[in-house]
């Protein structure tokens, strides 16, 4: 069963049956025109995401040239006060939601299973529902614009501004409503990048002959599942409030404005290294390619990349360094901050020094890649003089951080994206970009970014605060405001060339590229088709195509693994996580239309919500949970085929359930994300309670007394119990049983939701009396809220069992209710010790 | 590739001089950090110094490094691994560790409390003015949009928001602190050179936060002494008819529902206190130069001058009687 990975019988010298790529052919076949709203395919919806975050890109980009306009010169009156506001709040919201995270993971989405020789990510449907709601999300995002309903709080929505009392329009919630159901999408992709790359390896490549790219996939995907939590907590707090009245951030009741910031950077700053690490692997992908020589320290590049991960969460404060925050904690967080520019350091002079060592190809690429490593390390080092406490007073919310912050992210994220785009084009169209139109293209984006963006450190310094909508004409700054706007033109134009670059070459232009036109090393280059490749390789080097010259041709002729589609249908080989031994085939959904409508519902779902259509917005909420059943319902589809011979002697099954399995894995992820936010849930009860003791119960007899404790817990263990029995019964394959072991649990789950806010409802506390109450019954909805999603779980898990598709050998959709039921009743029981024992001790 | 280069070469070395002469002309200005008032903006500025010159020759040293890498020979560049340890993780940790040091003797010396020989004033952000006090109790002082402080002597300024975050920053004295609804931050500064420095809101506040700006005047001890005296004294009995007359107008108009002017019977405080006005060099948080004309414009036209801010446009039909308030106020010195 497990032959050794260095067997020598790959590649397979036997001739391949004519019909496998007919197969192949047929079942990995794109529906054409409507066709292509149902495809799940990674290259289609690849190209689909990173267009529309491009489209994005140059919306928000439009949006900076309105604005530059306006402070062209002093006291112009182009735009008004509201218009400005609403176009740099929906520019900087754009920019870091809808474009920056967005397009690294539709980069990943596009390129990872190709530089994995995978057929496809795991959950190609899901990718596609994130795609689609990404794409509705965003589109009426922006089109709020145009209704003058935009939000117009700054992309970082600090209340209590963007409370209901001083933003009583729905301007607020369009940001709250549309960007924190995006970051659903952005997690969904978290989980099919991190789940892709432990699991969807070629057979062979252990984890250090990962490419780097997958590495910065890896941490980044990670970053996301601790970081976005809290910003989607945060939104949701805001929203309640707003709506419910409760004061999570109101002074005067109790809460604090700091949490939010706190909260908000949590997230936020992680999400600067979530942009700019993929675009740094992206570059410690090009580098070794255009110098023709292995990274210079890969192994420490690879530290350094996990290293950020770390470090970025231990930063957040010092967005914070003007907001009066004690002394100490500032220094703490001032030398996290410089800290985290020694990986930064590290992967700057690895990069220079394969440079060193090998002989550089001048493409449009290495020009970007120059470019690239001139602006983020001028970047680099304002970000050290902001991380200096005293300096950083000056500098805060001046314009010195409007040109550290885009010299930081377009220097490290978008200009390293465009020389992808010039890089790996022909993987799209098998032919390249004009190197002509591309040099022009980057020197206007290069002068023009500088003339943009360098004079802001001097009119910062000179004084100027961001976000203002005009300046007086007397501050000596109305050269250097012109000289910015002038260039930000110039560097649209650079833009604009790439665009239409693209475009002529979409429509046909441009010279066809040799198969593997840079001579990489890596295996995106291997020929494919709508397949992907052939056949998976077997993997034993970190640049397989340089150590094997023959392997593209091996591959191609079918010599490696998985040449066909031995059952028929769309499949990969998912392999261990550490030693990529293959341990199962996968097989793969097709195309559908339930992910569609699933993206298409949720976003109306949302859109009735901001529009404050409450009643109305159930219906599209009812289809979109009808549509993902409906995509998921063919899915599980158990051992309905023998152990299939997949190459190189290894014969392996088509269905594993348990540990093994890819969906294990990815409801894990997923309860790490849950976990995560559950946290950011009592650190809010914490830092309301450190703030504002006072509006906490003093006296222990109003309290619910600890039979409530008692007996909540014990409601959570008997629920818990009632799923092990239901799993037992599964294993034994006695379906009533377990049908009624299951339901029995529900209900009890039920009971302990309900009675969990019950006592503090039967004591008269209320929501909106205080941060004490408005905390406390935050805890009881988010638990209220698992056991809904248990509900649905639950009621999908009996229907499978009624239609016969669940047994003891068919599994894996029960097991998956059972992890969520298991952390949600651990997490139902955490919540009651914290409420009723915290109050008890802190008197 | 080397005639190109060349030709950067030349442009950066261009852009450079230039970008030098444009800081030197533009150093100066009244909201600028890069002239210092005082001990405060002192320290900060040596430290920005610092940090451009040591960032400026680590940028040119690494894009040295970085064009030897792309344009000599391979066999030509000395070391590989050694710079990614060297460079990359040595380096910046001896440096940035003396940086460090650096760095908190400044913030700790700057963040120090003030002793008890300074002077206490309580700044308090509103959409989009600033409400500012001298002293507390029955003694306190209230005054708007313009603070006065005494040279040499170290001010500890109390700030707070009344409705949304706001940032109280003086580029010209020191950094900034911000105003937090339920937060009493405090910031002590210094002014060493007597003249006017303009502060400006730096947190975003919402419609008019670009017209949220305040003027500290700094002057010699005696002269802000006077200038203290004065401002304790109720705004005086108009003798001239006309500014009696003004002073009805305005008493008529309903201004002192929100407006305070002391020894009348406006006393008002959801807006700026207004005893003395006149004195002021600006009016509306620093959006236009003060005089009767201004004021009469202000008061006509608020909201056209500055939509959405708290106070509403009068459309007063008879012109006299609307130059007659401005003229009283103007006379509020």
């Amino acid at each position: 069963m497990t032959p050794p990975l260095d067997d020598p019988g790959l590649p397979s010298p036997l001739p391949r049956p004519p019909q496998e790529i007919a197969t192949l052919k047929r079942v990995w076949w794109a529906r054409p025109g409507i066709g292509l709203l149902t495809a799940v395919n990674n290259q289609r919806i690849g190209v689909l995401y990173i267009g529309t975050a491009l489209l994005f890109f140059a919306i928000s980009g439009l949006l900076a040239l309105a604005m530059r306009a306006q402070l062209a010169v002093p006291e112009n009156d182009l735009l008004d006060h509201g218009t400005y506001n609403q176009f740099f709040t929906v520019h900087g919201t754009g920019m870091m939601f809808l474009f920056a995270v967005p397009v690294v993971e539709a980069i990943g989405v596009y390129l990872l299973p190709a530089m994995l020789a995978a057929r496809d990510l795991p959950f190609p449907r899901l990718s596609a529902f994130a795609f689609w709601a990404y794409f509705f999300g965003g589109v009426s995002f922006f089109c709020s614009l145009i209704f003058d309903a935009a939000p117009d709080g700054g992309w970082f929505m600090y209340p209590p501004l963007t409370s209901s009392r001083f933003s009583p329009g729905i301007n607020a919630d369009f940001w709250l409503l549309g960007i924190g159901f995006i970051e659903i999408s952005a997690i969904a992709g978290a989980i099919e990048i991190i789940v892709g790359i432990l699991r969807t390896r070629p057979p062979g490549m252990t984890l250090d002959k990962l490419p780097i790219y997958a590495w910065s996939m890896l941490v980044m995907a990670g970053m996301i599942v601790f970081a976005f939590p809290a910003v989607i907590v945060a939104t949701l707090l805001l929203e309640i409030e707003r709506v419910f009245g409760w004061p999570f951030f109101m002074a005067e009741q109790g809460g604090d404005p700091l949490l939010w910031q706190h909260l908000f950077w949590f997230f936020g700053h992680p999400e600067v290294y979530i942009i700019f690490l993929p675009a740094a692997g992206l570059v410690s992908m090009m580098v070794p390619t255009l110098a023709q020589r292995p990274l210079v320290g890969h192994d420490w590049v690879v530290l350094a990349l996990v290293g950020t991960g770390f470090f970025s969460f231990g930063l957040w404060v010092h967005h914070m360094f003007t907001t009066g925050i004690p002394q100490l904690s500032l220094s703490f967080f001032s030398a996290a901050s410089m800290a985290v520019s020694v990986p930064a350091g590290m992967q700057v002079f690895a990069w220079i020094a394969t440079f060193g060592k090998g002989r550089v190809q001048w493409t449009v690429a290495t020009y970007f890649l120059l470019g690239f490593l001139f602006i983020f390390v001028l970047g680099g080092l304002t970000g050290v003089m902001v991380a200096v406490i005293p300096f950083d007073w000056q500098a805060h919310d001046s314009y010195f951080i409007v040109a550290h912050l885009h010299y930081v992210l377009i220097g490290g994220m978008v200009f390293p994206v465009f020389a992808g785009i010039y890089y790996w084009w022909p993987t799209l169209t098998s032919r390249l970009l004009s190197e002509r139109l591309g040099k022009w293209a980057f020197w206007l984006m290069f002068l023009g970014f500088n003339v943009t963006f360098f004079p802001m450190h001097l009119s910062g310094l000179l004084g100027m605060p961001r976000r203002v909508y005009t300046y007086p004409g007397d501050l000596g700054w109305d050269a250097l405001n012109m000289v910015s706007t002038v260039g930000s033109f110039v560097l649209a134009l650079g833009v604009l060339l790439v665009f239409a670059d693209m475009a002529r070459n979409a429509l046909g232009w441009g010279e066809p590229a040799p198969q593997n036109p840079w001579r990489a090393g890596t295996l995106e280059w291997i020929p494919n088709d709508t397949y992907a490749t052939r056949s998976i390789p077997r993997v034993s080097s970190l640049y397989p195509l340089w150590d094997n010259p023959r392997l593209s041709r091996e591959v191609e002729e079918g010599g490696h693994f998985l040449p066909g589609a031995p059952t028929n249908r769309r499949e990969t080989i998912v392999t261990s996580p550490i030693e990529a031994k293959p341990q199962y085939l996968m097989p793969m959904p097709g195309p559908h239309w339930g992910h569609f409508l699933a993206g298409l519902f949720t976003a109306a779902h949302f859109l009735c919500l901001t529009v404050q259509w409450y009643w109305l917005s159930i219906l599209p909420a009812v289809l979109a949970i009808a549509s993902v059943f409906w995509w998921v319902w063919d899915l599980d589809k158990g051992e309905d085929h023998p152990p299939q011979d997949i190459g190189g002697g290894w014969r392996v099954p088509v269905y594993v359930q348990g540990p093994e399995s890819h969906s294990w894995w990815a409801v894990v992820v997923l309860l790490l994300v849950d976990g995560t936010a559950f946290a950011c849930l009592i650190f809010t009860y914490l830092f309301l309670w450190t703030v504002s003791p006072e509006v906490w119960p003093t006296d222990v007899a109003v309290l619910p007394g600890l039979e409530w404790l008692a007996g909540g817990v014990a409601l959570w263990a008997l629920g818990a119990g009632a799923m092990l029995a239901a799993s037992r019964a599964v294993a034994r394959n006695r379906p009533w049983p377990m049908r009624i072991a299951l339901v029995i649990g529900f209900l009890l789950l039920l009971a302990a939701a309900v009675l969990q806010p019950y006592p503090h409802i039967q004591s008269g506390l209320k929501g909106a009396d205080s941060a004490y109450g408005a905390a406390v019954y935050m805890l009881a909805a988010w638990q209220g809220f698992h056991v809904a999603v248990l509900l649905l779980m639950t009621g999908y898990t009996l229907a499978r069992s009624f239609a016969g598709k669940l047994h003891a050998r068919r599994r894996v959709t029960f097991d998956n209710t059972m992890l969520m039921w298991h952390y949600s009743c651990g997490q139902g029981a955490v919540a009651l010790l914290l409420v009723h024992l915290f109050p008890r001790l802190a008197v | 590739m080397g005639r190109r280069s060349g030709h950067a070469k030349t442009m950066g070395r261009t852009a450079g001089l230039a970008g030098g002469l444009v800081w030197l002309a533009a150093c100066d200005g009244p909201q600028s950090a890069l002239q210092a008032g005082g001990r405060d903006a002192e320290a900060i500025l040596e430290l920005t110094l610092v940090l451009f010159i040591g960032g400026g020759a680590i940028f040119l040293a690494v894009m040295a490094l970085a064009g030897y890498a792309v344009f000599a020979r391979p066999e030509r560049f000395p070391g590989a691994r050694f710079w990614v340890i060297g460079g990359g993780i040595v380096f910046p940790i001896v440096t940035l560790t003396a940086l460090q040091i650096y760095e908190f003797a400044v913030a700790r010396r700057l963040s120090a409390p003030a002793g008890p020989e300074a002077l206490r004033v309580e700044v308090t952000g509103h959409m989009w003015w600033w409400d500012v006090r001298y002293g507390d109790g029955p003694e306190q002082l209230r005054t708007a949009n313009e603070i006065v402080i005494p040279a040499g002597r170290p001010v500890e300024f109390t700030v707070k928001a009344a409705d949304v975050i706001h940032a109280f920053w003086v580029p010209g004295l020191g950094g900034k602190i911000d105003m937090i609804p339920g937060h009493a931050n405090r910031l002590v500064l210094v002014a060493d050179k007597p003249g006017v420095y303009r502060g400006q809101c730096a947190e975003y506040c919402g419609a008019q936060h670009a017209l949220m700006a305040f003027d500290v005047i700094v002057e010699p001890p005696d002269r802000f002494e006077a200038w203290l005296a004065n401002q304790r004294r109720p705004a005086v009995e108009p003798v001239d008819p006309a500014l009696a007359a003004g002073r009805e107008a305005f008493l008529s108009l309903g201004c002192g529902a929100c407006h305070t002017v002391r020894g009348t019977d406006a006393a008002g405080a959801t807006g700026p206190d207004l005893t003395h006005v006149g004195g002021r060099r600006q009016l509306a948080a620093g959006t236009l130069p003060n005089g009767a004309e201004a004021l009469a414009g202000w008061i006509a036209g608020a909201q056209h001058i500055k939509p959405e801010n708290r106070m509403p446009s009068f459309p007063i039909a008879d012109g006299d009687n609307l130059r007659a308030a401005a003229a009283w106020l103007e006379s509020l010195k």
